[in-house]
């Protein structure tokens, strides 16, 4: 028998049509006989952050040319929603008494073609009653105005109604010989992937209706859809195209999505809406935005006894996501690598006038690590200790059995120490700190700047196991069902590949299958670095079954005992052992059992837990000191995501998050003005990170498989991102360190950067 | 995104412009490249009634070596301009600066004359065209006149051209061996320049002028004059400011933008390019 | 109005409203669907094509403008079945995740190295400065473009 697939570095199945036709997103379904005929949706939006609606005119509007309807939230009868995390804040898919965010959806205009209805959509007027735009969460938090006023606060959620209590201030440090505070910003930042929200609707002559989405979850979105359509979920089927990136924000389904098949019966067409990036930018889910204060504290010789953080989750306007990554991803994860016996964190999730915030790449988890991380920095900076030395002091000592942190989190494998120690001789940690030293002692204006990370994350905490249907056709292709759902992370090849295994069917012969409803009724999706760990892990389960499957299949056409029989998976045919001449073939089988209900297997394969991917990242920049202006000049990064299907696809994986990491402690941030204006919301303003501010990024690999399901891999979508952010604002303070710089909050943008240096002089 | 509806009219010459633009009055916008005013028009910040396409207008698209300046024709695009062996060898401080406009596709559409029409002070080439002392031709329904680069722009996206005036040809004096140097500070390499600064120097005498530090481009006359006054550079570059109106705005403070414009005149000045 | 445009080949004649985007015009007019729109702004370079050879950004050129030019779209890129070398390239060194910028990169990339055979890494890092990605950290990409110069 040849040697394993996996493990190797295969090139993507997917490729070829991407780089010859391109992909077909939602935009580009022109041929779908349902959608023969479809109309075009536009939202107009609200163009104050917060105010009563006292009258919307949609007269103008709906007299242009093209214009087949326009629809406002009473129009349609639309009732107010509950949240599901706060159900006392509610809301109407169309704002119909109350504006929250610029950019909120409050009509819908239905037109011929798009370039109608963005015409229609500037003659839509609205007058409103504007009041106080609570843009700042301490402000919110302050204010006796209320977003919702039924929740009689802008707080929607604190840890302390979960039974956890507030922290104990400055008593917790009772006997520590240094305590450090500190107020970190994680700003807010868009996901922006590269393809923005798009979706169409059609009702089938059977009365179904049929709703292509640009998803990350495709079986989360017929239940929301159902409940605004007023049909039972069986009554809607969805379909996923191809889709251009999500990165989270892609996971749940907006207000946008879910009126299109009320609108598409009302007009009794098929309607298609896709948004603009200008819409994007304020309606498409923003991600971290968490203001942190943390306190450490422990001795002189470098040992972290306590900290404590309260963490401020900014909600944005609706009480979505956001609200609850503070809670339930970043507090247990504060701890990070660490052991630190005493702990306290509490979270606190308020709502603003600005954009819902969701889960965006690493969603809690950045959170948690760029506090920890930023915290352990200032306590060696107060105590004169290496970056790299004193996390080596704190590091929990590697484990092969699940540990317990002292906030409760609890990991499955690691050894941080090893991914830190390959990481620093990778990157020459010692040589740039020679360097660093030359510039420092010849005064040069371009400063070095070392940033370590060392970072534990959470990944499969979403779902505790994934659906798989393995089938074989008659010509002894396989075609595989998967309730995940790509949109770049090439489950195409990974699950071939691991199908190839189990069966010794070809690559090229296999075919997958997802996000379709009515094809996968079951599925969680793919976010929270979850595909290969359960969905891979389901397939290659399923796909082992269905080969012990057929050997019985191929017992009984071979008049042979099920034992004896064995499949050569290099030719992918069954014979009895010793004697190969006579065989079967996957086809032969499928032939077999055609009649009674096909060769397939189809099941939900669980797994033990989620697993804790680690790893350590050394950023290094150079700062020019007499502007500020930060250049990220080389990346070394260590993300053990435990055993390695594809390398290729793995470090693809990590490139990708490095970028998204560096971005957010360098370049990028969605900003407000005092009104509640956006000010970054087009592609020109905010710094979205192009090829000439990276570097290439130096890849080490490490791979410590987790027992906690079948193929030992961890998760890998996330974790470049998570290590990447603090080594990189690390690294900009470190390069002014000695000038006096103690914090510099992210964007490092140039002009922080150069008022923090003029601070400390 | 798309524009509000325009009629569009395609010139073939200079003076069919002229006349179109005559015709059509203050409805009417000249197309060049499109890359200054497609934006604006997508966003629906423009929206004029006509069109007036300039880009197909073939001879106004050159560069000529005229003896003691470099002629360049309005509607010749940025690329050509920043590869031009004529620009290189006299006016090397023109064709780098072209290369920093945009990005390579935005520099295979836009234009010179284009971008020196659009009179923005955050462009890079309306700025490095004032520090080399340029004159611009402008044609009329009555002829041609001349405008120098110092009185060209007036305010906010606005220039000495008249409504029906058009942008004809660039006229460069030749850097006779000046050092030069070009410094572009931004966030991304994409991105408009935060601070710009365009200089030349020669012996005694320096040219200077700002990128985005204010609502023109500004000349820089207080450095050139402490030059003059045989200052050093790094004195000379401490009055950079001293003619600037800088915004604060998202990407910078005043304050910050008057602090990075002395530290890259005084690079500007330094730099040993010639 | 009407316009006369050969793309990837074939000439088209059609009539078009004046505002028509030259993006708009092949995804729409031609159902070319390949080149993609990701912004509004000229910034992502998703909509990236070639007219007379050149990469230019779709979105921020009229239809009318490119009256009697040739355009090339992805689709026009591989020649009996058999891919051009950037994307063979880009298949090669995993160049691309979601697909979604990955017709305008390669629509770049080749202007680019027209422009500059043999770019060091900086040269194309800065090359492609117009074009957006967000899933690969552009590693893959920049390693793509050079291993395409280096197989000419």
């Amino acid at each position: 028998m040849g040697g394993s697939i996996l493990g190797n570095r295969v090139l993507r199945k997917e490729d070829p049509k991407f780089l010859t036709t391109g992909g077909v997103y939602v935009d580009d379904l022109l041929d779908e006989p349902l959608l023969h005929n479809a109309v075009h949706v536009t939202y107009a939006r609200s163009s104050v952050a917060h105010g009563h609606i006292l009258s919307i005119d949609t007269s103008e509007a709906a007299a242009m040319p093209g214009v087949i309807a326009v629809f406002t939230g009473a129009d349609l009868g639309l009732q107010p929603v509950p949240s599901a995390f706060n159900p006392a804040a509610t809301r109407t898919l169309l704002a119909t008494d109350k504006v929250r965010y610029v950019g909120e959806p409050l009509a819908i205009i239905v037109s011929e073609t798009r370039e109608q209805g963005e015409d229609a959509s500037e003659a839509i007027i609205v007058d409103y009653d504007v009041l106080e735009a609570l843009v700042d969460v301490e402000k919110a938090m302050a204010s006796s105005l209320h977003l919702y006023e039924a929740c009689g606060s802008n707080v929607v959620f604190d840890t302390t109604a979960l039974g956890i209590p507030e922290n104990s201030g400055e008593a917790f440090f009772a006997g520590c010989e240094v305590v450090v505070t500190g107020r970190y910003i994680n700003q807010r930042v868009a996901p922006c992937p590269l393809e923005v929200r798009g979706a169409a609707a059609a009702w089938g002559p059977d009365g179904r209706l049929t709703q292509w989405l640009s998803t990350q979850h495709a079986q989360g979105a017929p239940a929301p859809i159902a409940a605004a359509n007023g049909v039972d979920v069986s009554q809607v089927r969805v379909k996923t195209p191809d889709v251009g990136g999500g990165f989270g924000a892609k996971i749940g389904t907006y207000p946008e999505d879910l009126l299109l098949g009320v609108v598409a019966k009302r007009v009794g067409r098929p309607v298609r809406w896709r948004e603009t990036r200008s819409e994007s930018m304020v309606g498409l889910g923003h991600g971290r935005a968490q203001l942190q204060f943390i306190t450490i504290g422990g001795s002189r010789n470098g040992k972290v006894s306590h900290y404590q953080m309260h963490a401020i989750q900014d909600s944005g306007a609706w009480v979505d996501m956001g609200t609850i990554l503070a809670p339930f991803m970043t507090r247990p994860m504060s701890s990070g690598v660490y052991a630190i016996p005493n702990i306290e964190c509490r979270t606190t999730s308020v709502v603003t006038n600005t954009t819902p915030t969701v889960a965006y790449r690493g969603a809690g988890r950045p959170e948690a690590t760029a506090a920890i991380e930023r915290a352990m920095d200032m306590f060696a900076a107060e105590i004169g200790m290496d970056a790299a030395e004193v996390r080596r002091v704190n590091l929990i000592p590697k484990f092969m059995e699940p540990h317990t942190t002292a906030i409760g989190g609890t990991y499955d494998v690691g050894d941080y120490e090893e991914s830190l120690n390959r990481t620093l001789e990778a990157s020459d940690y010692a040589g740039w700190r020679k360097k660093q030293a030359e510039r420092r002692a010849n005064n040069d204006p371009k400063q070095l700047g070392i940033g370590v990370s060392v970072y534990v994350e959470i990944t499969g905490g979403v779902g505790t196991g994934e659906s798989a249907k393995v089938e074989v056709l008659d010509d002894g292709s396989a075609r595989i069902y998967t309730g995940t759902s790509p949109h770049g992370q090439g489950h195409d090849t990974s699950w071939s590949m691991l199908a190839s295994e189990q069966t010794g069917i070809p690559m090229d012969k296999i075919e997958l299958v997802w996000g379709d409803t009515d094809l996968v009724p079951v599925g969680t999706g793919t976010m929270g670095s979850r595909s290969l760990q359960q969905g891979g892990n389901a397939v290659y389960s399923v796909a082992g079954t269905l080969a012990e499957k057929a050997k019985s299949v191929a017992a009984r056409l071979l008049e042979a005992n099920e034992a004896d029989i064995v499949l050569d998976k290099d030719k992918g045919i069954f014979h009895v052992a010793g004697t190969p001449a006579v065989s079967k073939t996957w086809a032969d089988l499928a032939l077999a059992e055609k009649s009674t209900g096909g060769l397939v297997h189809s099941d939900i394969i669980g797994v033990v837990g989620p697993t804790f991917p680690f790893g350590a990242h050394v950023g290094i920049v150079e700062v020019d000191t007499e502007t500020g202006k930060v250049t990220h000049i080389a990346h070394y990064a260590c993300d053990d995501a435990g055993t390695v299907l594809n390398p290729m696809l793995l470090e693809g994986q990590i490139h990708g998050g490095v970028a998204q990491g560096a971005a957010q402690a360098l370049l990028e941030e969605v900003r407000y003005d005092d009104d509640g204006n956006p000010i970054t919301s087009n592609l020109a303003d905010y710094a979205f990170i192009s090829a000439a501010e990276m570097p290439s990024v130096n890849v080490i690999h490490m791979e410590t498989p987790t027992p906690n399901n079948l193929i030992g891999a961890k998760g890998i979508g996330e974790s470049g991102t998570i290590g990447s952010t603090p080594a990189l604002q690390s690294a900009v303070i470190d390069a002014v360190s000695h000038l006096g710089v103690r914090h510099i909050d992210m964007p490092t943008t140039a002009e922080r950067v150069w008022s923090a240096i003029q601070q400390a002089r | 995104m798309i524009p509000a509806p325009f009629d569009y009219k395609r010139a073939s010459s200079a003076a069919e412009a002229i006349s179109l633009v005559s015709e059509y009055g203050e409805d009417a916008k000249f197309l060049a490249g499109g890359h200054s005013l497609l934006p604006l028009m997508k966003l629906r910040l423009a929206q004029p009634a006509v069109l007036i396409d300039i880009a197909r207008i073939t001879d106004l698209s050159y560069i000529r070596d005229a003896g003691n300046h470099i002629a360049i024709g309005a509607m010749t695009r940025h690329m050509d301009v920043e590869k031009s062996p004529i620009v290189l060898q006299h006016a090397p401080l023109l064709a780098n600066a072209a290369s920093h406009v945009g990005d390579p596709q935005v520099r295979h559409r836009g234009t010179i004359g284009g971008s020196i029409a659009h009179a923005d002070s955050a462009s890079d080439l309306p700025a490095t065209t004032l520090a080399m002392g340029a004159t611009y031709v402008a044609q009329g329904p009555n002829g041609t006149r001349e405008i120098p680069a110092n009185e060209f722009y007036v305010g906010f996206l606005e220039s000495a051209l008249a409504p029906d005036e058009m942008l004809t040809e660039i006229r460069v004096p030749k850097m006779n061996g000046a050092t030069w140097g070009f410094q572009k500070f931004n966030r991304r390499a994409q991105d408009w320049a935060i601070v710009g600064v365009a200089a030349w120097k020669r012996g005694n005498e320096a040219g200077v002028a700002l990128v985005n530090m204010g609502s023109v481009p500004v000349l820089a006359t207080s450095v050139s004059q402490a030059i003059a006054n045989g200052a050093s550079i790094a004195e000379a570059a401490e009055l950079a400011a001293a003619e600037a109106e800088p915004q604060s705005d998202l990407n910078a403070s005043a304050e910050y933008r008057v602090h990075l414009s002395k530290v890259l005149v005084r690079r500007a000045l330094e730099s040993t390019n010639a | 109005m009407k316009v006369t445009i050969t793309v990837n080949g074939t000439k088209h004649e059609s009539e078009i409203e004046p505002r028509t985007l030259l993006v708009q015009y092949v995804r729409d007019t031609l159902g070319l669907t390949g080149t993609n729109i990701g912004c509004d702004t000229s910034s992502c370079g998703a909509c990236s094509l070639h007219v007379d050879g050149e990469s230019v950004k779709s979105c921020t050129m009229l239809a009318a403008q490119a009256d009697g030019c040739d355009v090339t779209t992805i689709e026009g890129l591989a020649k009996n079945g058999v891919m051009h070398p950037m994307q063979t390239a880009f298949m090669e060194n995993h160049g691309l995740q979601c697909g979604f910028c990955t017709p305008g990169m390669v629509m770049a990339s080749i202007s680019l190295l027209q422009e500059n055979p043999n770019p060091t890494e900086e040269e194309v890092r800065i090359g492609l400065e117009g074009n957006l990605c967000r899933c690969t950290g552009y590693h893959n990409i920049v390693k793509s473009v050079l291993a395409a110069a280096q197989a000419k």
